[in-house]
């Protein structure tokens, strides 16, 4: 078995350690003796999306964001197939929000690429923070840290998580980020994967599903560490919810 | 004369500052500032137009203690006298309280100089009042992300507070785009300094930041990058290109420790060990020739300049030397892994990672080092300890280096050295750094004979650090 992870525009949506959820990917599936290889996706090039697996696409500063679009708009329609048809898809702060139809910025609007009906509007007050979040999806609360102008609209769509807490979306502490088929879009980095490790399986599990057919289940990891990072920012955030 | 609401405010920040030492509540660095500044918010414009000869602010993300400290010692060797923030207390009110503390009685200043080291994102709001000849823009990388927001940011911030000062000589490296892009849109007279030579082949670069043209977009070419995104470039597209430096460094090479190369055809020799070092010696010097300041003994204060600002400095405890390092950036972080590895001897590492509001909310920057040279750098043991060591442990877990985590520094250090470690670095973010200095200090001093109580001394390196920790110091 081997999987192909591609990490969009790298140079471009690199603002919050997201190489970090590339890593993340990479190193489960080979600790679990799969192969995988990064493939870097630079910004003008052609992406061939039937050869990727899973798509990592990171966090980028809004001039980032402008110089991206026009290079999104060319690969706009096999993206929105691949997404269409179950691709893995992590994206991340303005990642998640190019996905939308548009993020209208203090100056400038910037055009997005429309696969999620969704969008995105620059207020004054940056939500900064960590972040608490409780999904049914997931047996451990998800945890990271939120660093958005943008306040986006979810409409009808999943979201991500609950936010126990955290600002969330739109700022009112209500829900994060969103699920679409296999598609996870959300506002948290720190990076999200490493402390994140179900949420890091459960892309790699759907991933192998897609490229072999089939149930595969990964192999339980000891994740000492991984559950101590995550445990200890819950505890330290939202006291209450320990048990 | 100096209007009575000014001295006014002079003598209550003066007084505040006295009772802030007493009581021991805090460094005082701050409140004093604050306090002048409320009884005349014009204070720091009426103290700045005392200052005889010229005023230096330097910005930037990297670099602004060390370039401030060289530029001190540098008029210091020439017999001036001259007012600098030390401690590096940068913000608005750091830097008034630094005025404050350096004047006489009545209030009256007596400098010829004032070199002040300013916060990128405070800038703003200081220079209209502190009114510098020249601005030193050291570079811009990306650092406190949860505090500045972007890079971009930073570079706005920065561009317009040099607007508004449009008589200051802008001085600027020319190798980092970012800064070179920002002197765009300002009518500052502009001296640039840049190295135009790889300063050697195995420095890591870490994380560039905005490798595409500030003009038009296209990806930038380079030559060769120093570290970050340093380096010779220029767009193939619209033929924006790096122009050559006014004052530069050259046939840079490094010994023992010990680094020589050229400024602008002076031959001079130094404690530079790393290449972020050779940058500040370089900022400084262009900027006193910016500000017509005299030079003549630089070649040899650089010669016995200490490049560890008395905050990266060597302890001795049992067998071990101890080396301890601050590291609140990518790029920084980086740079200490690189003189890990030019040290060829075993050794334990100690990393403490903090999230306080000084260091940064947000630690996802770990992420943008590459922890991988480590695994070179002949260590025998990393610990990971600080609030966020869960972070740090995972960030080597998952680039392949083995390492253990404490809740208790002092333990630790007190645990590798009586295990018989001869060589300890200690790498930290801000929050950390001068408790971990006078825990050291602490150390050193025990193991010595000096006198412990409940596991605090009194005297030793750490404490006499802080208690020279006056703001404004004037010599």
């Amino acid at each position: 078995m081997k999987l192909a992870i591609g990490h969009l525009y790298p140079e471009l949506f690199n603002l919050y350690g997201d190489r970090g959820n590339v890593q993340c990917l990479l190193k489960r599936l080979q600790w679990r003796g799969i192969e995988a290889e990064v493939v870097p996706l630079p910004a003008g090039e052609k992406v061939d999306f039937a050869r990727l697996d899973i798509v990592c696409w990171g966090g980028g500063s809004d001039r980032g964001q402008e110089m991206a679009a026009g290079h999104l708009r060319g690969i706009r329609d096999d993206f929105r197939a691949y997404v269409e048809d179950g691709g893995v898809v992590l994206a991340v702060c303005a990642a998640y929000q190019l996905l939308g139809n548009y993020y209208r910025t203090e100056t400038k609007t910037i055009e997005g690429l429309g696969i999620l009906d969704i969008c995105t509007e620059w207020k004054p007050g940056r939500l900064v923070g960590n972040v608490v979040l409780e999904s049914p999806c997931f047996s451990t609360p998800i945890v990271g840290f939120e660093n958005h102008a943008g306040r986006t609209e979810i409409g009808d769509y999943t979201p991500f998580g609950k936010v126990l807490f955290g600002h969330g979306n739109t700022g009112n502490g209500d829900y994060e980020g969103i699920v679409y088929k296999n598609l996870i879009a959300t506002y948290l980095h720190g990076p999200l994967l490493p402390k994140n490790p179900e949420v890091c399986d459960w892309l790699l599990e759907r991933a192998l599903k897609r490229r072999y057919g089939k149930e595969i289940v990964l192999e339980p990891l000891a994740d000492v560490q991984e559950h101590r990072a995550n445990r200890n920012i819950v505890e330290r955030f939202t006291p209450s919810h320990t048990k | 004369m100096m209007r009575l609401r000014s001295r006014l405010a002079i003598f209550g920040a003066k007084l505040a500052y006295k009772a802030i030492q007493r009581t021991g509540r805090g460094s005082g660095s701050a409140f004093p500032g604050f306090l002048a500044r409320r009884i005349d918010p014009d204070i720091l414009s009426v103290m700045s137009r005392m200052v005889r000869g010229k005023i230096i602010a330097v910005t930037g993300t990297n670099g602004k203690t060390t370039t401030n400290s060289i530029i001190y010692h540098a008029l210091k060797a020439e017999g001036r006298k001259v007012l600098y923030n030390k401690m590096g207390a940068n913000l608005l009110d750091g830097v008034i309280t630094a005025f404050v503390l350096a004047s006489g009685k009545g209030g009256r200043l007596d400098v010829d100089y004032a070199c002040i080291e300013v916060d990128e994102m405070a800038s703003l709001g200081i220079f209209p009042g502190l009114k510098p000849d020249c601005v030193i823009v050291t570079n811009v990388f990306r650092d406190q992300l949860d505090r500045t927001g972007e890079v971009d940011i930073i570079c706005d911030r920065i561009r317009r507070a040099v607007q508004e000062v449009p008589q200051a000589v802008l001085v600027v490296n020319v190798d980092d785009i970012c800064s070179w892009a920002l002197r765009e849109g300002c009518a500052n007279p502009v001296l640039t300094y840049g190295i135009s030579e790889k300063m050697g082949e195995d420095i890591p670069v870490g994380t560039a930041e905005m490798i595409f043209c500030p003009v038009c977009g296209n990806r930038l070419e380079y030559a060769f990058f120093q570290y970050g995104q340093l380096g010779v470039y220029r767009c193939p597209k619209c033929g924006l290109e790096r122009p050559r430096p006014d004052v530069s460094a050259a046939d840079i090479a490094w010994k023992k420790g010990r680094c020589s190369f050229t400024l602008d055809g002076m031959q001079v020799e130094c404690g530079a060990r790393a290449p972020y070092n050779v940058y500040n010696t370089l900022s400084a010097y262009t900027a006193l020739y910016a500000a017509d300041a005299p030079g003549e003994k630089f070649g040899e204060m650089i010669a016995g300049f200490d490049y560890g600002n008395q905050r990266e400095s060597i302890f001795h405890i049992k067998e071990a030397r101890v080396q301890l390092y601050l590291a609140k950036n990518p790029i920084g972080f980086q740079q200490k892994i690189f003189l890990l590895m030019k040290d060829p001897e075993p050794k334990d590492v100690v990393i403490q990672i903090n999230d306080t509001r000084l260091d940064g909310e947000d630690v996802s920057w770990l992420w943008d080092v590459d922890y991988h040279y480590l695994a070179g750098a002949n260590t025998a043991t990393v610990t990971a300890g600080g609030a966020r060591c869960d972070d740090m442990e995972l960030c080597l877990k998952y680039d392949g280096i083995p390492c253990a985590s404490t809740r208790n520094m002092r333990h630790t250090v007190e645990e590798l050295t009586t295990k018989g470690s001869k060589n300890l670095y200690i790498i930290t973010n801000y929050s950390g750094l001068y408790r971990t200095n006078r825990m050291l200090g602490e150390l050193q001093s025990a193991g010595t004979g000096g006198a412990v109580q409940d596991g605090r001394r009194t005297g030793g390196a750490g404490r006499r650090m802080m208690s020279t920790g006056r703001e404004g110091a004037v010599s």
